[in-house]
């Protein structure tokens, strides 16, 4: 479980998150959504630790991670793993190195044993015969699927994934999509995923929050979403002609 | 004024993380040697080729403007050497390699920044200042003293490549001149003055890379500040380093 209080996070004096108080389930695939511009990446970033809240806590289960140093948070980022919007693989490492590069670094696990779980890893994102490539010979569907096996390769209890589907084709969003929630139920990781993108709330929103312009303006499952009573959370929901067939079916 | 110290802080800040204890030496002792190959041993060829022509032009302008019957031609040779040593292959070559090795550097930790792949070593729990930057350093502190060496024997080479091949003098006399009250000290201050300005160029150029923000104008303009700043650095310490080891 993550549990964000009071969040309060601005930059030179705008206000892009203000007291934000959320809950993340293990276990689940917990959506956050909103427009561009809305605060998700901030917030999601700001849950990480990429950037120090102004005020409020951020929990992981017991463990107040705000309030731990550079060495104490340490402990924790190995637990975690994360797929930026881009990939984010090092351009001058090759897949496997990429993939490989947390266990070279905190793990004293042969070489051997190393390169089984890299290959574990990119089989399980169904990625073969692509050790040896590097980023630049990938294409955004794959470099997404790396992303993920290096998310995974240190077994995280909890996975961030900031617009996996961004910049993909609608069938290779619901790869990524599916990939995402397979690994999550498997592990019974906390996942939490920021997107803007319907479908994926569809298909794989289990619990969902809803930013508005730095405010929590709304939290609840998929099957309430579509029946929200919310004008912004509306405009924003059946702006997509999938979630508006989506309400006419439940109807 | 203030903007100034503030630069200076955060540099001293980021190379704080920079020093700190590295995760796993193996994994450093790696990445130092592909940075000495990425920004040592691509920047021979440039080095040799700048060397070859100042040495030739110091050894054409030497001879023309020492041309006279009470100076003996033999110290054509020494001062293209002394130059060479003293000046050149230090803190000449240490503002070309600025231009190269840092903007590449600045743009190499900019890019990195801008597309988050620095975040995504930090989620990891790797210290990114350290992982990036102090492989950087080492092996430009360990080779580029090495460019220097290089760089005054290609020079001086090239000196004596003029003499022979225009005639402007008798190339035994240049060789006479190299061989002449030669200070094995000097060598050891261009080094020295390498070691720093190694130092001056990787870090002030990580520096500039590795706070960069926004997109590929801001990679671009932090790269050319990384390369004006060593630059201005170089010189300053070129004049310290000087004032402190040969005065």
């Amino acid at each position: 479980m993550i549990r964000a209080e009071h969040i309060v996070k601005s930059f030179d004096g705008r206000v892009v998150l203000d007291d934000i108080s959320v809950e993340f389930e293990t276990g689940k695939t917990n959506l956050i959504i909103g427009r561009s511009g809305s605060g998700k990446t901030v917030l999601l970033k700001t849950l990480v630790g990429l950037h120090e809240p102004d005020s409020g806590d951020v929990w992981y289960d017991d463990v107040n991670f705000s309030r731990l140093d550079f060495r104490e948070r340490k402990m924790i980022r190995k637990d975690i793993g994360m797929i930026f919007q881009g990939g984010a693989l090092l351009d001058s490492s090759t897949v496997e190195e990429n993939v490989k590069l947390p266990l070279d670094l905190f793990t004293s696990k042969s070489e051997r044993e190393k390169l089984e779980r890299v290959n574990f890893c990119l089989q399980r994102v169904r990625l073969d015969n692509a050790n040896h490539l590097y980023p630049a010979e990938l294409s955004g569907g794959m470099i997404k699927r790396v992303a993920i096996a290096r998310a995974i390769v240190m077994n995280p209890r909890y996975l961030f994934c900031d617009e996996p589907n961004s910049g993909l084709d609608p069938q290779t969003s619901i790869v990524i999509d599916n990939l995402i929630r397979e690994i999550t139920k498997e592990y019974g990781i906390t996942t939490i995923i920021n997107t803007h993108d319907m479908n994926s709330v569809m298909e794989i929103g289990e619990k969902i929050v809803y930013i508005h312009e730095g405010h929590k303006w709304w939290e609840g499952t998929k099957e309430q979403i579509l029946h929200a009573d919310n004008r912004e959370l509306n405009d924003f929901v059946f702006a997509s002609a999938m979630a508006k067939r989506a309400k006419r079916v439940t109807e | 004024m203030l903007r100034i110290f503030g630069l200076i802080g955060r540099y001293f800040m980021l190379m704080g993380k920079v020093f700190s204890r590295p995760e796993k030496a193996a994994i450093y002792r790696r990445r130092i040697i592909y940075e000495m190959e990425s920004l040592g041993i691509n920047s021979i060829g440039l080095t040799a080729i700048i060397s070859v022509f100042i040495g030739a032009v110091i050894t054409l302008q030497m001879s023309i403007n020492l041309d006279s019957p009470f100076i003996p031609q033999s110290l054509i040779g020494y001062a293209t050497r002394e130059t060479m040593i003293l000046e050149f292959s230090s803190a000449v070559v240490a503002l070309i390699l600025a231009g190269k090795v840092g903007s590449s550097i600045a743009s190499e930790i900019g890019t990195m920044r801008i597309t988050e792949q620095i975040d995504a070593l930090e989620i990891m729990g790797v210290n990114s200042a350290s992982y990036l930057i102090l492989p950087k350093i080492i092996a430009s502190m360990l080779f580029f003293p090495l460019l220097t060496i290089l760089s005054i024997l290609i020079g001086v080479l090239g000196g004596w490549a003029i003499a022979a091949v225009t005639g402007i003098m008798i190339p035994a006399d240049y060789v006479e001149g190299i061989h002449m009250d030669f200070k094995v000290y000097s060598i050891i201050y261009t080094l020295i003055k390498m070691v720093f300005f190694a130092y001056i160029i990787t870090s002030i150029s990580a520096f500039f890379g590795y706070y960069a923000r926004g997109n590929s104008l801001e990679v671009g303009t932090a790269s050319t500040r990384a390369v004006v700043v060593s630059c201005v650095v170089i010189l300053f310490f070129d004049l310290v380093l000087t004032q402190i080891l040969l005065i």
